[in-house]
């Protein structure tokens, strides 16, 4: 099977797939511009690797597909970074939270007889059955 | 009460049901009249049970958030319950609660007075890589604090009032920042520590980490900890808390309107 074959239907199935998340909701706006723009500008590379062989050898890189690895690298690695950017935040804000309502759980439970779970798997459990093993 | 203020003993809990009642019946037998505040992190065990039932206040983490977070949420509290004074103390047993009218005492020239494991008192030793990382710790945050500290990790620990203020707005949650972080965030904001020499207790529960390849990674952690801590940039709100309010009286009426 010739390689553009292979590169064309999975640069086609990414786009499909980041518009059917996009469709369902399941990607936050903020995320899907990001993703739309790397869906379109990739897809047409998939169709002709060849379009970025010149620009390649204007920067010193052998192969457009060689470009496009290296800078697939780099795009991958910016947007883990940004993950764990995000993720920690999300932990600050679930700290946050955490401690809010264990300040509101002593207060109840000093002034108003809320119970003191015996355990916090007890309450968790009570709650939520998948979140404790 | 000691002294006319009124005092809170934090004590950050994780499956500690089975030593907390000794060391809260010690803390009410030596200090009457003192709050304590048990701070359940996310225990499996009835630690929260057992300490209401002896009479402490009790806040339960919904989930596990570490030393550091359970710290941080006892500043919070003690500073949202208008506390003048927070003691920080290990629910197993290792801080003898009769240190803590001294390290009280201490407060009147400093804001957080640590309470030191190798200033004379007690046979406390350790060795290798981790006695290392303990020494170097020593040498950077006595300069960074510009006073003599030996013990730079330890987690018995006194606050005043600004100190209390500043804890709950700033106070590092990763691993060592409960102790590293947390002193050279003070130092560089202004804050006076000092230590006070303490005799520490065998501990009755759980067990010490010993091998050497741990103290390599405790001492490599510990020095990016160390880094991190010196080149961290401080929050505006946070370092706009002025330190030196060492008396209710004393309180700077800025700091009131806000």
């Amino acid at each position: 099977m010739h390689l553009t074959v292979i590169t064309s239907i999975t640069g086609v199935l990414v786009l499909v797939y980041i518009l059917e998340l996009l469709r369902r909701q399941q990607l936050r706006e903020k995320y899907a511009a990001i993703w739309l723009a790397i869906g379109v500008v990739v897809a047409p590379l998939g169709f002709f690797p060849t379009i970025l062989d010149s620009t390649a050898r204007k920067l010193g890189i052998a192969s457009g597909v060689s470009l496009v690895l290296f800078a697939g690298f780099v795009l991958l690695l910016l947007v883990s970074l940004h993950l764990s950017w995000e993720a920690s935040r999300l932990e600050a804000e679930t700290r946050t939270l955490a401690e809010d309502v264990a300040m509101m759980r002593a207060y109840l439970a000093e002034h108003h007889d809320y119970p003191i779970a015996r355990s916090n798997s007890d309450a968790a459990k009570a709650t939520d059955p998948g979140v404790t093993a | 009460m000691i002294d006319g203020k009124r005092v809170l003993i934090i004590l950050p809990a994780w499956n500690e049901a089975e030593g907390l009642p000794k060391i809260l019946r010690e803390i009410q037998q030596k200090l009457p009249g003192v709050d304590t505040l048990v701070v359940d992190d996310g225990s499996t065990d009835s630690t929260a049970a057992v300490a209401a039932a002896h009479g402490s206040k009790v806040a339960q983490l919904p989930y596990n958030l570490g030393v550091g977070g359970a710290m941080r949420f006892g500043y919070r509290y003690a500073h949202l319950h208008d506390y003048d004074v927070a003691l920080q103390c290990d629910a197993d047993g290792q801080h003898d609660p009769s240190y803590v009218p001294t390290l009280i005492a201490k407060l009147d020239e400093a804001d957080l007075v640590i309470g030191a494991r190798f200033a004379g008192e007690g046979s406390y030793k350790v060795r290798g890589p981790r006695s290392w990382a303990m020494k170097l710790l020593s040498v950077v945050l006595s300069r960074v604090a510009r006073t003599r500290l030996t013990d730079t990790t330890s987690g018995y620990k006194a606050c005043n009032k600004s100190m209390i203020e500043f804890f709950s707005h700033w106070y590092p949650v990763e691993y060592l920042g409960d102790t590293i972080e947390s002193m050279v965030g003070a130092a560089r904001c202004g804050f006076v520590i000092r230590q006070v020499p303490v005799a520490m207790r065998e501990r009755t529960t759980g067990t010490p980490s010993a091998s050497p390849i741990k103290a390599t990674i405790y001492l490599a952690r510990a020095g990016l900890v160390l880094l991190l801590a010196m080149i961290r940039r401080m929050p505006k709100h946070v370092k706009a808390i002025q330190p030196g309010t060492r008396t209710t009286a004393a309180r700077s009426p800025q700091l009131i309107g806000r």
